[in-house]
């Protein structure tokens, strides 16, 4: 039997690459985990491994083109096939003479065609059994509700319903004055889907705090040098880091994905955490892993890295996905605050302004302290106000009482 | 590589200037790919153009005129007996018809940056091919479309004993009208031509070793066009082969079956054609030929090589131009990234005989080979208001329809328009009408398209 191997999900909420170098030939016997192909997604050039071993069949994508997550970049025959297969006679590959075509119009197959739908496997509502436009495009968004379907059915939970908004047609603007059509980038499209996606389907809550970090401050000036010493630089954003999962322990609903189809909340038991950081190439959110159980010093350590290979254009495609909860920092540039929007699947983001020294009253008297302003966005499908309120204090707190941090507490 | 050899790098080569070729050059250099054609004879439109569908419907409007001034006499117009010359029937041909076109396809050429190469392409590998002849060169690629086309076979165990043997090619140029002429084929070019033929004078027999005229249409579309013949033919031998042809000098010689020796000035073999697959060096890549000779492709017209495409007669049946100009079209796109295919259900054949005969999807009898249950539909054009106007009634438009959805499968029809008519059928079979459809549809009256309409009236009753 042939095997197909089709885009692994990259991640990060990618949905497609484009394919920079094919690394084999139809006909090549390949190891598993030998390099198959390279691709270039929004965030990295990565290369692809095969998952199997055995002899290329078919290369089903070509330099240059784009493709989709799900989509069949390579076959794989018997280990025993020939080295070139011959491609099968157009008229082997007709339908049997009694079941006939599908019946759609030509339009609708093509459209069929773009969208990756196997007509045979798509009902027809139009007359007659005619596949129209309709079914073929509901047949693309199918298998977000198809796929649990084939899991087994949840015990638990019972699907959420769906919505969608279509947009609304734009005014003819050349009414008013001179226009200019622009193409979208890549990037800007893919962004524009996801941040769609998420500010469509995610009803958003911002809780806004502030933390006053006038001691952690001081601490890391204290132990620059020492931590230089051992070959790091202590920044706030490794502490940010640990507190969020320390806070992330005691909120684990913050660290999860809804699963509106299956009515469930997914928690995650392992807190991997994603840090958005401005590149030349675009917004990319690399990810330190298990947060939670390394100590500060190895999660600075691994920023750095990850930072320097981001900026680089080397990450890995594994350094970009497995994130539960993201974290960005939106103070570089100035402003007192923002509110971001949720990394999906994720359900909450951190966003961190830039920290300014403010008259403070304490004890009846004003002193200067620096205060960094935090935002906490969350999935109000998951959490409420009070919820956030709690696990925003969780992070204030660490990020107040250093000590309190560095023990665990 | 000797001096002057020049290389030329392309996004695209394609080899052959017919109808899939162009439409597949035109179709890559609408979508920005460079492209250049290789054409033996440096020119567009292959064989359909100069030697096929484009002359052959020529002759046979002249053929047509001339049976119209016939039939005038029976509404009382007699324009006496027509004269024919036949050097301004050629220069009519070559030069009006056929060279028209071509200056327009050389034109539209131009117009998208596409060039044509004279000589003969011969890959060396996967992605280079030279030129052999006038303009000799090496091309490097990144695909090359093969569009070769096909060539009239000759006649099995018969090697071609004279000038006065002539294949469609040949037929084409009316070297002159022969008094007694035999056609060796009783498909659509031997039916075409020996019309033609025997309207521009020729006494004509013609031979088909089948039991039957134009095998693959339903006997019901062929029979009116065979009565046809019959009175425009001096014979019609079906189930007889020819044994022996000998040039006697001033004649042919021929066996039909197990008659004795029939004498005739002019043969013509019409017994289908053959791709034109060899001699190209396709061995240099990882291409393969398939049963006859067909480079067997995909559905988008990728050979079993990434970098090599064939489109059009090279690839299999049925050989038309127009499946070829869609092939052309869904391997460019193709090419350029797009997710096409040749997806096509309804591929129509038109035979532009007196009458036409013209049939597109599923057949009755091809549903029948393949067990298939469908009801059938029939108008016959005797009750056409239309057909009675033309003195035509001997029409027919027939439906062949799924039997539980009413979905149209196929659409055959047969009498004068009917190559015309058949492309309310494609349309029909291809977008997956329903015979419901076509009769709730407005068909003006009085016309022969009407008969589609009440050919599926007769399902709703």
């Amino acid at each position: 039997m042939p095997r197909s191997f089709v885009l692994p999900d990259l991640g990060e909420g990618l949905t497609e690459a484009e394919i920079v170098k094919v690394l084999v030939h139809e006909g090549d016997l390949v190891r598993e985990d030998a390099p198959l192909l390279e691709v270039e997604t929004d965030k990295a050039t990565v290369e692809i491994p095969s998952p199997m071993g055995g002899r290329v069949a078919k290369i089903h994508v070509h330099v240059g083109q784009t493709v989709q997550v799900g989509q069949v970049l390579v076959s794989f025959g018997d280990g025993a096939a020939a080295p070139d297969a011959p491609t099968a006679p157009l008229a082997d590959r007709l339908p049997a003479p009694g079941e006939g075509p599908v019946p759609a119009a030509p339009s609708t197959r093509r459209l069929a065609r773009e969208l990756g739908v196997d007509l045979r496997t798509v009902h027809g509502s139009g007359p007659g059994g005619r596949v129209t436009d309709e079914d073929v495009r509901a047949a693309t968004s199918a298998p977000a509700a198809v796929q649990p379907a084939e899991r087994a059915p949840s015990p638990v939970g019972r699907p959420l319903v769906r919505v969608g908004v279509e947009p609304p047609p734009l005014p003819t603007f050349e009414q008013w004055g001179p226009i200019e059509r622009r193409p979208l980038s890549h990037l800007r499209r893919t962004i524009a889907e996801r941040m769609t996606l998420a500010a469509t389907l995610i009803p958003h809550v911002t809780h806004f705090d502030r933390a006053d970090i006038t001691d952690l401050d001081g601490l890391i000036r204290r132990n620059l040098e020492a931590g230089r010493a051992r070959g790091v630089t202590l920044t706030l954003t490794s502490f940010i880091l640990k507190a969020t999962a320390q806070a992330l322990g005691e909120h684990p609903h913050f660290n999860a994905s809804l699963d509106p189809a299956a009515g469930e909340l997914i928690v995650k038991r392992y807190v991997h955490l994603g840090v958005a950081v401005a590149s030349e190439r675009g917004l990319i959110v690399p990810v330190i892993r298990d947060v939670d159980t390394k100590p500060l010093l190895e999660v600075q350590r691994e920023l750095g890295a990850l930072a320097a290979r981001v900026r680089e254009g080397k990450a890995t495609l594994d350094d970009l996905r497995g994130g539960t909860f993201t974290i960005t920092n939106i103070g570089a540039l100035g402003g007192t605050g923002a509110i971001p929007i949720i990394n999906y699947p994720e359900v909450a983001i951190l966003g961190v302004a830039r920290g300014r020294e403010e008259p403070v009253v304490r004890d009846g008297a004003i002193v200067p302290r620096l205060l960094l302003p935090l935002s906490l966005t969350f999935d109000h499908r998951v959490a409420d106000g009070a919820d956030g309120a709690r696990f925003a204090s969780a992070i204030v707190r660490r990020l107040e009482h250093p000590d309190e941090l560095l023990l665990g507490f | 590589m000797v001096m002057g050899d020049l290389v030329r790098e392309v996004d695209v080569a394609v080899i052959g200037g017919g109808p899939g070729g162009y439409s597949a050059a035109f179709r890559c250099a609408e979508l920005g790919l460079e492209t250049i054609v290789v054409d033996a004879g440096r020119r567009l439109g292959g064989a359909c153009l100069f030697e096929g569908c484009i002359p052959s419907k020529a002759l046979l409007h002249v053929a047509a005129v001339l049976s119209e001034v016939e039939r005038a006499k029976e509404f009382g117009v007699d324009f006496g007996a027509p004269r024919v010359a036949l050097e301004p029937l050629r220069t009519w041909k070559s030069e009006r018809v056929v060279g028209k076109l071509a200056r327009g396809l050389a034109s539209v050429a131009r117009g998208k940056s596409v060039e044509v190469v004279g000589g003969r392409a011969v890959f060396e590998d996967s992605r280079s091919l030279r030129v052999e002849g006038d303009e000799p060169q090496k091309i490097r690629f990144r695909h090359a479309v093969v569009a070769t086309g096909s060539a009239p076979s000759p006649l099995p165990g018969l090697e071609q004993p004279s000038g006065r043997v002539m294949d469609s090619t040949a037929a084409l140029e009316i070297p002159d009208i022969p008094a007694r002429l035999l056609v060796i084929g009783g498909g659509y070019i031997g039916l075409e031509l020996g019309q033609v033929y025997a309207a521009l004078g020729s006494e004509v027999t013609m031979v088909e070793m089948l039991d039957g005229l134009l095998p693959g249409a339903d006997r019901d579309l062929v029979q009116p066009l065979a009565r046809r013949c019959e009175r425009m033919f001096k014979a019609i031998r079906l189930s007889t082969r020819v044994s022996g042809l000998r040039d006697t000098g001033s004649a042919i010689e021929a066996h039909l079956g197990d008659d004795g020796a029939a004498t005739f000035d002019r043969v013509l073999v019409a017994v289908g054609r053959r791709p034109q697959s060899g001699g190209l060096g396709l061995e240099a890549t990882r291409a393969r030929l398939g049963d006859r000779g067909f480079v067997e492709v995909d559905e988008r017209g990728r050979t079993a090589d990434p970098h090599i495409w064939a489109v059009g007669d090279v690839t299999g049946e049925p050989m038309l131009a127009h499946r070829a100009m869609r092939q052309g079209k869904v391997a460019a796109e193709a090419m350029a990234g797009r997710p096409a295919a040749f997806d096509n259900v309804a591929v129509p054949a038109v035979v532009f005989t007196d009458p036409e005969v013209a049939w597109c999807g599923l057949t009755e009898h091809g549903a029948a080979a393949a067990g298939r249950a469908v009801k059938i539909a029939r108008f016959q054009w005797a009750a056409s208001g239309r057909a009675a106007t033309l003195g035509r009634s001997d029409g027919l438009t027939k439906l062949v329809v799924d039997p539980e959805t009413g979905r149209v499968l196929g659409v055959g029809l047969v009498g004068p328009g009917a190559g015309e008519l058949i492309a309310e059928g494609a349309l029909a079979v291809e977008t997956a009408m329903l015979a419901e459809d076509l009769a709730l549809t407005i068909h003006a009256h009085p016309t022969l398209s009407e008969t589609l309409m009440e050919a599926a009236e007769t399902l709703l009753r």
